[in-house]
C-alpha cells in the first residue's frame, strides 16, 4: 500500500486501444493490499486485458465476495459496475446480476477461501446453471486477512509461516470445475503475464461460465520456504500445459505455429483461441482425460497451467432459460410487470 | 548486457540529468529541496560552493540544466532551475559568516590573475581560502568582465553584480583596475608562481562587406557597443536600428537599442528559427517588447547616401533541409533593401591575445587560439593557465567557473611541485531515504503542475530607465509549487538483485513504464522489448545482475522515471531503494583535505 496516489502522469508513447483509451484508463483506486501481493499483478493483468478487448469500462460489472482478492475489484476499473457482497455469495448476486443484465462483461474475482470453504456451494451452482462470467480465484493458500490459517486449496505438507504442516487434502477448483461440467477451466500464476492476459481475454469472451484458478502468492504469510504457493515454490513446478492465444474476431492469426501443435477454437463471438500444446500428451477437449492428466501430475506436485479444458458448445443461462435477449431496464414497464390481470391468468394455469 | 556498474559515479550522475548538463555539476535538486524547505541560505550556499555566483547565474544563466531536466520530457517543460536559484538568492540571510575564512598567515604562493571577470574572480575564489595572495589585473575601472560590460543591467542589477563580486574581492584579493597587461614576458619576469589568464573573448567579429566604413559612426560592433553603454559612453541611438545576428548578445542589443530611443528594432537571421543561436527564452523577451525577427536576411550592402547611413541591403535566402531539419543546399531568391538609422553587429566573438609575445613558449594553433590542456587548463608553458571564454572560446559564465575550478586545482598542484594531471577522481555517496513503511525524506509526490511564468515589469513601465530589472522574480507562491514540479532525479532507484522475488509489484505500480523483469539480449534489441521501448540513447539502461528465481534481469530505463518511490514502496523485500546520491567533484580544497565519500553531505552541516 501507498500514502501517495499513482501518479496521473504517464509514458508520452503510451498506446490507445480502439475506444481511444491508454491501459491506465482502466486502472482503478491505489491498493491497500500488502506490497508485492500477488493479486495486485492479477488486477494488473485485468486491466491489461480490458485494454487490449477495447471493452467500453461502463458494459463491465466486477463482482467479488470477502478476503484479500476480494477487495481487489476497488483496484481495476474504476469507471466500472461493481458490487462487493456477503462472504462466499458473489456467485448469487452475479448470477442475478446477468439474469438481469445479460449485456454487461461479468467479472467475479473471488480467493479460495471466498469460493472453496465458505462459497463451495454458490460456486459449484454457478458451474452448474452456467452463468455467463469470468470467474477468477486469486489462490494462495491461506487465509490471509486473518493471518495466515490454511484454506482449503493448502497442499497436504505445505508448512505455514510457523511451521506447522497441512494435513488435509485441498480442494482443486479446477478438477472441480471441470468434473461440473465448466466449459472454460485454465489456471495460471500471477508472475506470468504473457500466459495469464490471453487467458482472462479468452475467458471473458467465451459464452458461459470460464474459470481461472491464478495462484497467487501471499507475500505476507504464505511465500516462505516449505509452502507450496509461494512464487518460489510455483516457479520451480510451473508446468505450462497448453498455451492459449487470444485472437479477436475478425483479425488474422499473425503468430506462426508449428504444423500440428496448433489448435484453433472459435469463440461464440467470433473471437478465436488459438492453443498451443506444450505437453504433447494433453487433450483440452477431452474431459475425462483433463481430469485424469490433472491428477496425475498434481500428484507429482507439478502445477500444471494453461487453458486445461475448453468446451464452447454448451448453452448458457439464459440460453437454457430461454430469457429475454432484452436487459430488464430497457423492458417497457407495461411487459416486465404485466399487472395483476396477467398474474391471475396464470395463477389459473395452474389450479 | 552486463549488469550496470552502478559503483561508478557517472552511472547515476547522468541520471541527475541537470547536474550532468551544468558544467559546474550544481547539486539543483539538492539545492531545490532545500527552497522547498524555505532553507534559501542553504540553499544559497550550495548553489555558491558550485556555480560561485548564484545571485548572477539565477538570472543571466545560460542554464543548459533546462534542456536537459527529465521534466521536459515527461511534461513539455522543464522545471525553472535558473529562477529558483534566484528565489535562494533572493530570499537568503547575510552570507559573510558561511563564507570560507582567508588565513592570516598566507603560504608565500603568489598568482597573477589576468582580467577581473568570471574566470579569475572563481579561480581566486578558490584559493585565497587556502592563503594564496593573489594579484588581479583589470584594463576597465570596475571588476566584473562581461558580467558587467555586456549584460545590460535590467537583466543583471548592478547591486547584485557587486555584491557577489565583492565577497570574492573581500577575501583579500589585490585588485589593480585601469591596469591592462599589455606583455606576457614582462609579466612573466615578475614574481609569481602562477599565472592565470581569464581575459575572455574581447574581440567582436566585423562584417566586411561594402559600405562597412562610409559611415562607421552609425555602425557598431555589438560587444562593444554595449559595453559603451553600461560604462556611461553611449546614451542614445537612432530610431530604426538593425540587429545583425541572432544570439543572446544580438537579444541584448536589440533589447538596449529600445531603452536608448529606439523605435522599430529588426533583428535580421541569415536562417530560418530552428537555427538561432539565442537561447529560447532570451527571443521570447526579446520579442515580448516587439522587436520583430526578420529569417532568411544575409547582409549583401551597408547603404549610405551623402556619407550617411539609410539602410541595408540583403539577399533573400531559401533554404533545402533533409528529413532531419539540416540544411542540405541554399540559394539566393531575391534583394531587400530595409532603410535604418543605426545597425549594431552582433556575429559572434573571439578570444584575441595581443599582449602574448609568441616566442614564451605559449603555443598557438592554427586559428591563433593558445593550445591549453582540456583538463588541467594548462598552456604549454608550465606554469600558465587559462580558464573563461580565453581558454577555448566564447562559452559562458557556468563554464568559465568550472574552468576555473579546475585550473585551481591545476595552480595549487603546480605551486606545490606536484603533477597537474593527477587529479582526484569524482565520487559519490547513496544514503538510503527510508523513513518508514510508506515515507521518504523527500516530497515524492507528483505535482501535476505546469512550468510557473515569471511575472515582468509593464512594458511601458520597463522602458524609462536602462536599468529597471525586468523580471520580477517567482512569488513565494509561485516558487512553493515550481519545487514540487522537480522530479528528485537525485534520489535514485538502487536495485538489489538477490532479494528480488519477481512479483512484478514494481512493474505493475511504475506510472510510466519504465521498469521490466525479461530474458537479457543485447542492448539494441532489449530496448525494444522493455515495457516501454527505451528511445532515448543518450540515457543508459540500468540491467540488474541475474535475478535468483528464473534467471532473468531487471531492466530500467531511467528516461522517463519520475522517482515517486512506488516501486520501492510496493517492494516487499526492499531489493528497490531509494537512495539521495551526493556527487564528490572535488576542487582545490578538496586537494588539501580530501573528504572521505561517505562524509560527503549535501547541507554543508
Amino acid at each position: 500500500m501507498s500514502y501517495i496516489a499513482k501518479p496521473k502522469v504517464t509514458h508520452p508513447g503510451l498506446p490507445r486501444n480502439e475506444l481511444g483509451l491508454t491501459v491506465r484508463d482502466y486502472e482503478g483506486g491505489m491498493s491497500t493490499l500488502c506490497a508485492g501481493c500477488g493479486h495486485d499483478s492479477v488486477t494488473s493483468a485485468i486491466v491489461q486485458a480490458a485494454f487490449e478487448l477495447n471493452l467500453p469500462p461502463h458494459k463491465m460489472a466486477k463482482l467479488s465476495g470477502i478476503g484479500c482478492s476480494s477487495k481487489t475489484p476497488a483496484y481495476f476499473l474504476s469507471q466500472s459496475h461493481g458490487f462487493n457482497s456477503v462472504h462466499g455469495r458473489m456467485p448469487s448476486v452475479a448470477t442475478g446480476a446477468n439474469a438481469a443484465n445479460r449485456g454487461l462483461v461479468y467479472v467475479g474475482v473471488s480467493g479460495d477461501g471466498d469460493s472453496l470453504s465458505i462459497g463451495l456451494g454458490q460456486f459449484a451452482h454457478a458451474i452448474r446453471r452456467n452463468v455467463n462470467m469470468l470467474y477468477i480465484i486469486e489462490n494462495n493458500g491461506v487465509y490471509g486477512l486473518t493471518k495466515g490459517q490454511f484454506s482449503a486449496s493448502a497442499d497436504v505438507g505445505s508448512k505455514a509461516k510457523k511451521g506447522e504442516e497441512n494435513l488435509q487434502p485441498p480442494i482443486d477448483p479446477c478438477q472441480m470445475a471441470i468434473a461440473l461440467g465448466c466449459g472454460f477451466v485454465a489456471r495460471s500464476f500471477s508472475g506470468d503475464k504473457q500466459q495469464l492476459v490471453p487467458l482472462l481475454e479468452a475467458g471473458i469472451r467465451h459464452n458461459g461460465f470460464a474459470l481461472i484458478d491464478v495462484i497467487s502468492p501471499c507475500v505476507t504469510f504464505n511465500d516462505h520456504e516449505g509452502s507450496t504457493k509461494s512464487y518460489h515454490f510455483t516457479r520451480e513446478h510451473y508446468h505450462p500445459a497448453i498455451h492459449a492465444d487470444y485472437i479477436p474476431p475478425a483479425a488474422e492469426i499473425r503468430a506462426k505455429y508449428d504444423e500440428g501443435c496448433a489448435m484453433p477454437v472459435t469463440l461464440h463471438d467470433g473471437s478465436q483461441i488459438v492453443l498451443r500444446k506444450v505437453d504433447p500428451d494433453y487433450d483440452p477437449t477431452d474431459r475425462a482425460a483433463a481430469i485424469a492428466h490433472l491428477e496425475q501430475l498434481s500428484a507429482a506436485r507439478e502445477i500444471v497451467t494453461g487453458l486445461l479444458y475448453i468446451d464452447e458448445s454448451k448453452p448458457e443461462m439464459h440460453e437454457l432459460n430461454k430469457t429475454t435477449e432484452t436487459a430488464l431496464n430497457k423492458l417497457p414497464f407495461e411487459r416486465l410487470c404485466p399487472g395483476r390481470d396477467a398474474l391471475r391468468s396464470l395463477q389459473q394455469r395452474f389450479r | 548486457m552486463k549488469p550496470t556498474d552502478i559503483s561508478n559515479p557517472d552511472y547515476f550522475h547522468r541520471v541527475v540529468d541537470c547536474q550532468w548538463a551544468c558544467p559546474a555539476h550544481t547539486d539543483v535538486p539538492g539545492y531545490i529541496r532545500l527552497i522547498a524547505q524555505g532553507r534559501f541560505t542553504d540553499a544559497y550556499m550550495l548553489n555558491r560552493k558550485s556555480n560561485v555566483f548564484p545571485g548572477i547565474l539565477g538570472r543571466v544563466c545560460d542554464r543548459p540544466c533546462e534542456p536537459a531536466c527529465r521534466r521536459g520530457r515527461v511534461d513539455e517543460k522543464p522545471v525553472a532551475i535558473c529562477r529558483l536559484k534566484r528565489v535562494a538568492a533572493d530570499n537568503r540571510e547575510d552570507v559573510r559568516d558561511r563564507l570560507p575564512k582567508i588565513p592570516q598567515q598566507k603560504n608565500g604562493k603568489r598568482v597573477a590573475l589576468v582580467g577581473a571577470g568570471c574566470a579569475s574572480l572563481a579561480v581566486a575564489n578558490d584559493l585565497m581560502p587556502l592563503g594564496y595572495e593573489c594579484v588581479m589585473f583589470e584594463a576597465l575601472d570596475k571588476p566584473g568582465g562581461l558580467m558587467r560590460s555586456n549584460i545590460p543591467a535590467f537583466r543583471l542589477p548592478v547591486e547584485v553584480l557587486d555584491e557577489e563580486i565583492n565577497m570574492i574581492l573581500d577575501m583579500g584579493v589585490d585588485l589593480r583596475l585601469n591596469t591592462p597587461i599589455t606583455s606576457m614576458k614582462a609579466l612573466l619576469e615578475e614574481d609569481y608562481d602562477a599565472v592565470f589568464v581569464g581575459t575572455g573573448a574581447p574581440k567582436g567579429k566585423n562584417l566586411e562587406i561594402p559600405g562597412r566604413y562610409d559611415d562607421p559612426e552609425h555602425v557598431h560592433i555589438g560587444i562593444e557597443w554595449l559595453e559603451s553603454v553600461a560604462f556611461g559612453h553611449i546614451d542614445k541611438i537612432g530610431e530604426r536600428v538593425l540587429i545583425i545576428g541572432v544570439g543572446n548578445t544580438a537579444m541584448d542589443c536589440c533589447r538596449t537599442s529600445l531603452r536608448l530611443g529606439a523605435k522599430d528594432v529588426k533583428v535580421m537571421a541569415r536562417k530560418p528559427r530552428g537555427f538561432f543561436k539565442a537561447s529560447e527564452w532570451e527571443l521570447e523577451d526579446a520579442e515580448e517588447e516587439h522587436v520583430e525577427i526578420v529569417v532568411n536576411h544575409s547582409p549583401k550592402e551597408f547603404v549610405v547616401e551623402d556619407g550617411k547611413l539609410v539602410g541595408m541591403k540583403f539577399d533573400l535566402m531559401e533554404y533545402d533541409l533533409d528529413e532531419r531539419g539540416r540544411i542540405t543546399d541554399s540559394r539566393v531568391v531575391g534583394e531587400e533593401f530595409l532603410p535604418c538609422d543605426d545597425v549594431v553587429l552582433a556575429i559572434g566573438q573571439e578570444n584575441a591575445f595581443p599582449w602574448i609575445e609568441r616566442d614564451i613558449g605559449i603555443e598557438f594553433d592554427k586559428w591563433d587560439v593558445p593550445v591549453v590542456d582540456r583538463r588541467t587548463y594548462e598552456s604549454t608553458r608550465k606554469g600558465v593557465f587559462f580558464g573563461g571564454d580565453a581558454a577555448f572560446g566564447p562559452e559562458n559564465i557556468i563554464w568559465a567557473v568550472e574552468h576555473a575550478h579546475q585550473a585551481a586545482i591545476s595552480i595549487h598542484k603546480h605551486c606545490h611541485g606536484e603533477n597537474v594531471a593527477d587529479r582526484l577522481p569524482d565520487g559519490m555517496h547513496l544514503t538510503s531515504t527510508k523513513m518508514g513503511i510508506h515515507e521518504w525524506s523527500y516530497s515524492n509526490d507528483y505535482e501535476q503542475a505546469e512550468r510557473m511564468l515569471v511575472p515582468h515589469v509593464g512594458l511601458a513601465e520597463r522602458f524609462r530607465r536602462l536599468d529597471i530589472e525586468v523580471e520580477l522574480g517567482f512569488s513565494a507562491e509561485q516558487a512553493a509549487v515550481e519545487v514540487e514540479r522537480c522530479l528528485n532525479c537525485d534520489i535514485q532507484t538502487v536495485f538489489t538483485a538477490k532479494l528480488c522475488i519477481e512479483c512484478d509489484a514494481c512493474i505493475d505500480v511504475c506510472p510510466v513504464d519504465c521498469l521490466t523483469i525479461t530474458a537479457n539480449g543485447p542492448e539494441e534489441e532489449l530496448r525494444g522489448r522493455l515495457s516501454a521501448p527505451a528511445q532515448n540513447l543518450e540515457q543508459p539502461l540500468y540491467v540488474s545482475a541475474e535475478l535468483p528465481q528464473t534467471g532473468r534481469v531487471m531492466v530500467k530505463d531511467e528516461d522517463l522515471c519520475v522517482h515517486c518511490g512506488l516501486c520501492a514502496e510496493r517492494c516487499p523485500t526492499g531489493a528497490w531503494d531509494m537512495q539521495e546520491f551526493t556527487l564528490y567533484h572535488p576542487h582545490v580544497e578538496d586537494e588539501i583535505a580530501p573528504v572521505a565519500p561517505d562524509k560527503v553531505r549535501k547541507y554543508g552541516t
